[in-house]
C-alpha cells in the first residue's frame, strides 16, 4: 500500500468554492484588524471584458487594407461641440487623471514626457497641477474635482481642456482618501492641510448637485477661460444611458466613461469590487444615449477601465467610443509589478502582479510614492520612454486590427466588424454571439 | 475704491453675459464697474484678475464672482448658490441674502454677507475669511480646511461637520454641531482675527466677546475604527 493510496471509506479534503481560499483570509483579516480593507488598484475579480469579442476581419465581402502601405488613420479631435479651442491627439489612447500626491511627481513628469511623445494627452488628478506635470504634458486636462484640492482659477486657465469628475469607475458614488504617510510637506501644501493627516476626499461637489446645477457650472467654467477649453464630464459606469444623456444635457463637450476595472489610488476593496459596472457592459448603453440624442461623434466619447492592448483599443472604438483613457496599464508600463522587484515585494506581502498597496506609499517601483528615496527609483525620461513605446505599440495594434477589418481610420471601426464570444458579452453589447446573428433579447435565433 | 477712471456702466437688458465678463476680465487695474439689470444671472463677473471694483447692482444667480482674484465685486441684491466659490483673494460683499455654498472652497480673500447665508456656508474653504451678518443654514463648514467663518446670527445644524483646520466664530445659537467639531477656548490670538475679520467686514456694533469659537477635535485626522460611529 503507498501512502497515497485513498480511503475510499471516506471523501478527499474539500475547499469550499463560497468560502474558498481567499474569503477565508478576508475574514480573517477582518476579525484580526478590525477594519475594512483599503487597496488601489482596480477590482480583480473575473468579468467579461473586451476579451470576450473578436473581430471579423475581411474577406470575400471586405476588403482589407495593406499592412504596410495603406494609411489607417488614427487622430481624435475632442471638444469639438462648444469649446472655441478643440484638442487633437494624433492617437485615441490618452492618460487618465492619477494625482500628484497618489503618484510621484517623478511618475507624473514620465507620464507627460510619455504622451508628449506620441501626441496624446495625460491628466492632472486630485491634489491639483504641478508645473512639472504642465512643463512636461503637451496637452493637458485638468480634473475639476468635489475636493477642490489645489484648484486655482491660473491653472484653470493653463490647461488645455477641463474634465469636471463626477466619479470613478473603481468606486461611483465614493469620495476619496488619501492616506498621511503619502501627505508629503509639498502634497500637504498643495492641498490646504495638515501634513501626514489622512485627506478625506468629498463624493460630491460643495456648489453643485445635480444636472441642472452642473449645466450651470459648466457655463461659469467656460466664462472663466473664455469658452475656450473642452469640457470634459467624468462618470463612473453605473447607469450609463442616463448618466450620459444627462452630462449631454448639461453642456459637456466630451463624456469619459470608466468602467469598474479602473484604478484607484486608495478605496475599500468592498467598494472596488462590488459597486459599478464592467466597461464592456457601460459602451453600449453610452453610446446608444448619445445616438438617441443625435449627438454621436459630436460630444466625443472617452472610455476607460481595463483597457491594455490595442485590441481593447479597437473593440472600445468600434462599439462606439470616440477615445480611450489608461491608467493601470500606463503604471506597470512604467515598472510596477517589475519581475526583478520580486525581493522588495515580498517584504511587503506581494509578489509582482498583485501588488495594490498604492495607498501606503512604500512603492518599490517609486510610482505610487512621496518617499522621496522611492521616488528616486523611477528615472522619468525613461519612463517616458516606456510610456511612449506602449502608447506607440497600442496604436499599432489597433491599427493592424483596422486594416485588417478594411478601415481607413480607427473610428471607421463599427460594431459590425465585431461578435460576441460569450452570451454574458452578446446581451451586454448587442453584439452577436460568434456564428450567429443573434444576441440575448433580440427575437428568433 | 480710489478709482482713476470714472465707473462705467454695463447694461445687461441690452449687452449679454460673455461680452460683460470679457470686458471685466481684460479690464486694467483701478477700473470701476456698474451692473444694471444683472436679473439674477448666473456667472456674473467670474474669473475676474485685476484689481478693479464691480458693483452689481440688483440680484445674482448662481457663481456672482466665482474664482476671483484681486477685484472687490459689491451685489446690492441677494446671490444665488456658491457666491464667491473658489475665491482666491480679493473681496466679494453681497448686501442681501446669500444662497447655499457661499464661498465654497475658497482659498483666500474676504466675504461679507450682510443677511443670512443657506446651507453649505463657507463648504470646504481653504483659507478665505467668510463674515455673515445674519444666520447661516446646516451643514456651514463642512470639511473646512482654513481660514475663518464668523455667523452674527446663527448656525443650522452640523456645524463644521469634518473640520479640519478653519475657525468658526458664532454669535448666536448653533443648533447641532457636525462630527468633530467641538467648542474650544477662545485664545487672544483667536480674538485678535475675529477682531480684524469684524473691522473688515465693516460690522462696528457687535463686540467680538460675544462670540464662541469652533474648531475640529482632530480625532479623524487618523482613520481609527474607535471612531467608526462618528461617520
Amino acid at each position: 500500500m503507498t501512502e497515497n493510496h485513498h480511503d475510499v471509506t471516506k471523501t478527499f479534503p474539500r475547499y469550499s468554492a463560497t468560502f474558498d481560499e481567499f474569503t477565508i483570509s478576508q475574514i480573517q483579516r477582518a476579525a484580526a484588524t478590525g477594519i475594512y480593507d483599503i487597496r488601489g488598484g482596480g477590482t480583480k475579480r473575473k468579468l467579461p471584458h473586451f476579451d470576450d469579442l473578436l473581430f471579423l476581419g475581411a474577406s470575400m465581402s471586405r476588403y482589407p487594407l495593406e499592412g504596410y502601405r495603406e494609411r489607417c488613420g488614427t487622430d481624435v479631435v475632442l471638444g469639438t461641440r462648444f469649446a472655441k479651442k478643440p484638442i487633437h491627439l494624433k492617437t485615441p489612447v490618452t492618460i487618465a487623471g492619477m494625482s500628484f500626491g497618489a503618484l510621484s511627481a517623478q511618475a507624473k513628469e514620465a507620464l507627460g514626457r510619455g504622451a508628449s511623445a506620441v501626441g496624446t494627452s495625460t491628466t492632472t488628478g486630485d491634489g491639483g497641477m504641478t508645473p512639472e506635470e504642465r512643463g512636461h504634458s503637451s496637452t493637458l486636462v485638468y480634473q475639476y474635482l468635489p475636493s477642490r484640492y489645489g484648484m486655482n482659477p491660473d491653472d484653470l486657465r493653463k490647461a488645455d481642456a477641463i474634465e469636471i469628475v463626477v466619479g470613478q469607475g473603481a468606486k461611483p458614488g465614493g469620495g476619496g482618501m488619501l492616506l498621511g504617510q503619502k501627505i508629503s510637506a509639498r502634497v500637504a501644501k498643495m492641498r490646504d492641510l495638515p501634513e501626514g493627516i489622512d485627506q478625506r476626499s468629498a463624493c460630491r461637489h460643495p456648489d453643485w448637485t445635480g444636472p441642472d446645477d452642473l449645466e450651470i457650472k459648466i457655463e461659469e467654467l467656460r466664462e472663466i477661460t473664455n469658452w475656450e477649453k473642452p469640457i470634459y464630464v467624468k462618470v463612473g459606469a453605473s447607469r450609463p444611458y442616463y448618466d450620459i444623456s444627462l452630462a449631454v444635457k448639461s453642456g459637456a463637450d466630451v463624456v469619459v466613461l470608466d468602467g469598474m476595472q479602473g484604478g484607484t489610488a486608495a478605496t475599500q476593496e468592498v467598494f472596488i469590487e462590488h459597486v459599478g459596472l464592467p466597461i464592456l457592459a457601460a459602451i453600449r448603453p453610452a453610446v446608444q444615449a448619445l445616438q438617441d440624442l443625435g449627438m454621436h461623434r459630436k460630444v466625443q466619447l472617452i472610455v476607460s477601465g481595463g483597457i491594455r492592448t490595442g485590441a481593447d483599443v479597437a473593440k472600445a472604438l468600434a462599439l462606439g467610443a470616440d477615445a480611450v483613457a489608461i491608467g493601470t496599464a500606463a503604471l506597470i508600463a512604467l515598472g510596477d509589478q517589475n519581475p526583478d522587484l520580486a525581493a522588495e515585494y515580498a517584504k511587503l506581502g506581494a509578489k509582482p502582479g498583485t501588488y495594490d498597496d498604492w495607498q501606503d506609499g512604500r512603492d518599490p517601483a517609486g510610482i505610487t510614492t512621496q518617499d522621496p528615496e522611492l521616488a528616486k527609483r523611477l528615472d522619468p525620461i525613461l519612463g517616458g520612454r516606456r510610456i511612449a513605446n506602449y502608447l506607440s505599440v497600442m496604436t499599432m495594434e489597433a491599427q493592424t486590427i483596422a486594416r485588417a477589418c478594411g478601415k481607413s481610420h480607427l473610428h471607421n471601426l463599427e460594431p459590425e466588424d465585431l461578435v460576441a464570444l460569450t452570451m454574458e458579452a452578446a446581451a451586454m453589447t448587442q453584439l452577436p454571439l460568434a456564428g450567429t446573428n443573434w444576441y440575448p433579447g433580440k427575437a428568433g435565433f | 475704491m480710489s478709482g482713476t477712471r470714472n465707473t462705467q456702466v454695463f447694461d445687461l437688458s441690452t449687452s449679454n453675459l460673455r461680452e460683460l465678463n470679457s470686458r471685466l476680465q481684460n479690464e486694467g487695474p483701478d477700473a470701476a464697474w456698474e451692473i444694471q439689470n444683472p436679473v439674477g444671472r448666473h456667472a456674473l463677473a467670474v474669473g475676474l484678475t485685476q484689481p478693479i471694483s464691480v458693483t452689481i447692482d440688483g440680484h445674482a444667480g448662481y457663481y456672482a464672482a466665482g474664482m476671483n482674484q484681486r477685484a472687490n465685486v459689491v451685489i446690492t441684491g441677494n446671490a444665488g448658490q456658491g457666491v464667491g466659490e473658489n475665491m482666491m483673494s480679493g473681496s466679494v460683499h453681497v448686501k442681501g441674502n446669500a444662497s447655499s455654498s457661499a464661498g465654497a472652497t475658497a482659498h483666500g480673500g474676504l466675504l461679507v454677507i450682510d443677511g443670512d447665508a443657506g446651507a453649505r456656508c463657507g463648504i470646504s474653504i481653504k483659507g478665505a475669511d467668510i463674515v455673515v451678518r445674519g444666520s447661516v443654514g446646516h451643514m456651514s463648514a463642512f470639511m473646512a480646511q482654513s481660514g475663518n467663518l464668523v455667523v452674527c446670527g446663527d448656525a443650522g445644524d452640523a456645524l463644521g461637520d469634518s473640520l479640519y483646520e478653519t475657525r468658526i466664530f458664532v454669535r448666536g445659537n448653533v443648533k447641532g454641531l457636525g462630527a468633530d467639531c467641538e467648542e474650544k477656548e477662545m485664545t487672544p490670538e483667536d480674538l485678535a482675527i475675529l477682531t480684524s475679520l469684524l473691522s473688515k467686514a465693516g460690522v462696528t456694533d457687535i463686540s467680538p466677546s460675544e462670540f464662541r469659537l469652533f474648531g475640529s477635535a482632530r480625532k479623524l485626522y487618523h482613520f481609527r475604527v474607535d471612531n467608526a460611529s462618528a461617520y
